[in-house]
């Protein structure tokens, strides 16, 4: 191979990367620096390891490179025959070893200050379910607000059905909302499997391991909306379960929180109320659309799990079906639903999938019957 | 048994009964080339659902088959037998010894892999589908929450790894016992060396493999709870089990590549390694380090602070006896003569592409900044480029630089050539803008995306096609080789090559080395 055709696949390689690169402007091709000073602090370690890096190898390559070009036999090179140097083999084994000792010390800071979550403001309990998030703020009252925060984006944008919007894959429907300029500690765990919370620009990644309950922290200092995902494979939709982070300022996370106990306190007197058929099944079609279409289907016709239309439990003894629902299927992808519904919502998705793909039982669940069930 | 010069048996029972390890040898490379074939497939298909943005061609859970069996099959049918078919074929006629020391035992290693690929491939069609948990199954999801052909996938890694076991006792019994008179320690050829380092750490961590294995099939049929923290287990401690086996298997793969590279570069540099011992102790302290730095794959599972500080530093020394390698490869070349046929530019694009992995290893190892890499594309992209631009490079060198010593007859130079731009090109468009994505956030093991990475993965699959298509023309290359290359006769096919295999007349005959080199020859060749 003469240098002529390396130059030459050199050029080609570059020029068929190009028009790839033109359209992409904004493609980003490094880590984000983030909304955080630990983020901050993270991208410039990541920065300095990275230029050490490329700059030995530069020096590394150079060398190769120039006995590559000169040393050729086809120059008429005539080899040397030298090998075996003390001085030159120690020199590079300490000059590598010094170097590393220089990456050491500001990475041992950056890690003890990870790890310091002392003094924090406010304590959330993040839970990794298949395939959703679950997010309780700790009150020392014990008065926690707890939701789900299930993937946003239609099943008609991931099966191209339908145009994709710019933040597809990456919306909730309910995201966790944290105040700026407070240091927040999550307290994570899993409920099935191992997940991973991941958020970059928060520079949070904990996994979520059932059993056990690991601890992160975040001081956001720019208000604003963060984007992450699951990191850890969790099973099929792994891909499907992103996280949105609103931080926001004090006074507006104070709000939030008054909204979400008034919420709670609206959504219990909605348990003790009778509802109608038609509430009913507009609020079931919601909920079936949010959590039980991945599996289910969107016409109820199956997948992952059982078909709901013309099956024998969302036709048959009303006990059973609530069973199922709020307990799960041992041993299947069929989870525990009631602790992640209300029982509102509990309610009227089963009266739904009794009424809704041909299942026209009449039936009407009652807020009231759920609660009943639980207890006994 | 008077007759010294027998030829294989004809017909099938050859292949089935044979104890020469030059068929053993060459069945291993046949069958590693079939996996990689297998193991490319189910990535070209990862990479066409990647494409684009969206579902199309595959459901999530089918994808996450793909990406377990892609794993499994590469490191476990693809890479590592064809380094083991490789160590049967020449470590014999490296050391001058006539066969391999145990050759009914390399029979049988080598027989049940295919059964045992066939169990893995198997659970495809079985209810439930394949093993969906990445090639790493961590459990839970791969005990309680996996489909039930996960049992046929611990019975297969148990028939893998007995068979491993087997062929590394296999390569110690021969390298200590069968060297030639002469050949000392000091003097053997590196790929000798590094395989028998392999060999250590093989038997070393395969039972350790074998354990994870059973306690998922005790947690998963017979009530213990091993991985699960509600019968006072720990899901933690599967990880820890496996990476205690993954750390050192990833060393495994790499160190005869190493060895194969310190073979060939001397060759066209026409000078002699520049540090053969210091080499060897890189080898052996690469070895060792491996097992005390699992748990740098394990930097976000709550590990308590000390741990992981003695986990990055014993991982960032990593770099020390990892740098020296490459510096003695470079260092060699200085002032060589240099020529550029087909196995020497598979050994500088692993030269060149090698040391980008390890420069990232080396990010990686930094564990608070691991925290923003940790299970992104951006490790992809780093063991995809030790892995395939380090193991499988390597390994594509060493067959075109031995193949006219196999079979006497000589590749298409340009072919080859054309394979070596075509498959470093490709390689490096498809992983090369995975550091971009994972760096910018993408998850790995997901089968769709959002619309940010859009651009880099749709150029990441044209570069797969690509360096998958090159393969092609590789088998290709080979098959006509074999079949209607030209013909060589001289014993030394290369004029820089040095070591006792290009003593024996080409192509090798059935028997080699029957009588001993003479000390004389060891001596010349050492």
């Amino acid at each position: 191979m003469s240098l002529k055709k390396f130059m030459l696949a050199a050029v080609s390689a570059i020029a068929l990367a190009l028009p790839l690169l033109a359209g992409a402007e904004t493609n980003q091709v490094n880590m984000s620096v983030g909304a955080t000073e630990i983020g901050a602090e993270i991208y410039g370690l990541h920065m300095l390891i990275l230029i050490i890096c490329v700059v030995i190898g530069l020096a590394v390559f150079a060398v190769m490179f120039y006995s590559i070009i000169y040393h050729r036999k086809s120059r008429g090179y005539k080899p040397a025959t030298f090998h075996e140097s003390t001085k030159v083999e120690i020199a590079w084994t300490v000059v590598p070893f010094l170097i590393l000792i220089a990456m050491a010390v500001p990475a041992t800071s950056t890690l003890l200050e990870v790890y310091n979550s002392d003094d924090a403001e406010i304590d959330i309990l993040i839970t990794g379910y298949q395939w959703k998030w679950k997010y309780e703020y700790l009150d020392e009252n014990g008065e926690n607000i707890a939701f789900f925060s299930n993937l946003a984006t239609p099943q008609n944008e991931i099966y191209n059905a339908q145009e994709k919007n710019p933040n597809y894959l990456l919306e909730v429907d309910e995201p966790i909302v944290i105040p700026v300029d407070t240091k927040v500690r999550f307290l994570v765990t899993g409920n099935d499997v191992i997940h991973s919370w991941w958020v970059p620009e928060i520079a949070v990644k904990k996994d979520a391991i059932p059993g056990f309950i690991n601890e992160a922290w975040t001081k956001v200092t720019k208000e604003g909306i963060y984007r992450g995902q699951c990191t850890e494979l969790c099973g099929a939709y792994h891909g499907f379960m992103p996280i949105v982070v609103h931080a926001v300022s004090r006074a507006e996370y104070d709000m939030w929180v008054a909204a979400k106990r008034a919420d709670a306190d609206a959504q219990a007197a909605m348990s003790a109320q009778e509802l109608g058929l038609n509430e009913l099944m507009a609020k079931g079609e919601a909920v079936y659309n949010g959590q039980c279409l991945a599996c289910h289907g969107a016409n109820g016709e199956g997948g992952v799990g059982k078909p709901i239309a013309g099956s024998a439990i969302a036709l048959g003894d009303i006990g059973q079906h609530l069973d199922v629902g709020i307990r799960g299927v041992a041993g299947t992808a069929m989870q525990a639903f009631g602790g992640q519904l209300s029982d509102v919502d509990m309610a009227a998705v089963l009266t739904y999938q009794r009424n809704a793909f041909g299942n026209n039982t009449g039936d009407i669940i009652q807020p009231a019957d759920v609660v009943k069930h639980k207890q006994g | 048994m008077g007759d010294h010069h027998h030829g294989p048996a004809k017909g099938l029972s050859r292949w089935l009964f044979t104890t020469n390890h030059k068929d053993i040898g060459t069945m291993y490379l046949w069958f590693s080339f079939a996996m990689f074939i297998l193991g490319g497939t189910f990535a070209m298909i990862i990479r066409a659902e990647l494409f684009q943005p969206g579902m199309q061609l595959v459901e999530p859970g089918f994808f996450n088959q793909m990406t377990t069996l892609h794993g499994l099959v590469m490191v476990f049918g693809a890479i590592m037998p064809s380094f083991v078919g490789l160590a049967n074929w020449m470590i014999p006629m490296m050391i001058g010894a006539p066969d391999m020391a145990l050759p009914r035992m390399n029979n049988w290693s080598f027989w049940i892999l295919p059964p045992g690929f066939l169990m893995l491939a198997s659970t495809l069609f079985m209810e439930g589908g394949a093993p969906a948990f990445g090639w790493t199954f961590y459990a839970p999801l791969s005990t309680t929450y996996a489909a039930p052909s996960v049992t046929f996938f611990i019975f297969a890694i148990h028939v893998l790894g007995v068979s491993s076991i087997m062929g590394s006792i296999n390569i110690i019994a021969t390298v200590m016992n069968m060297r030639a008179p002469g050949m000392t320690y000091m003097k053997m050829p590196l790929f000798v060396w590094t395989w028998l380092i392999t060999a250590f750490l093989l038997v070393a961590v395969m039972p350790v493999l074998a354990g994870a294995v059973t306690m998922m099939l005790m947690d998963i049929h017979f009530g213990t709870s091993f991985f699960s923290a509600a019968g006072g287990g720990d899901p933690v401690l599967f990880q820890h089990v496996f990476w205690f086996f993954g750390h050192p298997e990833v060393y495994i793969i790499i160190l005869p590549a190493f060895g194969v590279v310190s073979q060939i570069i001397p060759a066209f540099s026409r000078k002699p390694l520049f540090g053969y011992a210091s080499m060897v102790y890189a080898t052996a302290s690469i070895a060792f380090l491996s097992f005390i730095v699992w748990a740098h794959h394990m930097y976000t599972v709550g590990m308590p602070v000390a741990g992981e500080l003695f986990f990055m530093y014993a991982t960032m020394l990593i770099a020390v006896p990892t740098g020296v390698k490459v510096f003695n490869w470079v260092t060699t070349m200085w002032r060589g003569a240099l020529s550029f046929e087909t196995p020497m530019m598979f050994s500088l694009g692993f030269l060149v592409l090698f040391t980008i992995g390890g420069f990232t290893g080396l990010m990686l190892s930094i564990a608070p900044a691991d925290f923003q890499y940790h299970d992104t594309y951006f490790v992809v992209a780093h063991f995809h480029y030790v892995m395939v631009a380090g193991a499988v490079f390597s390994m594509t060198a060493a067959v075109y630089y031995w193949l006219p010593k196999w079979c006497g007859r000589m590749y298409n130079e340009t072919m080859g050539q054309v394979h070596f731009w075509i498959s470093f090109i490709g390689f490096n468009i498809t992983f090369f803008p995975q550091h971009f994505v994972g760096l910018a956030g993408m998850p790995r093991r997901i089968p769709d995306y959002a619309l940010q990475f859009a651009d880099f993965n749709m150029m990441s699959s044209i570069g797969a096609f690509i360096y998958g298509a090159s393969q092609i023309l590789f088998l290709y290359n080979v098959v006509a080789t074999i079949v209607a290359g030209e013909k060589v006769s001289d014993e030394k096919v290369w004029d820089g090559a040095e070591g006792l295999e290009w003593t024996v007349p080409t192509p090798a005959p059935y028997h080699t080395f029957e009588v001993p080199p003479s000390p004389e020859l060891v001596q010349a060749h050492g």
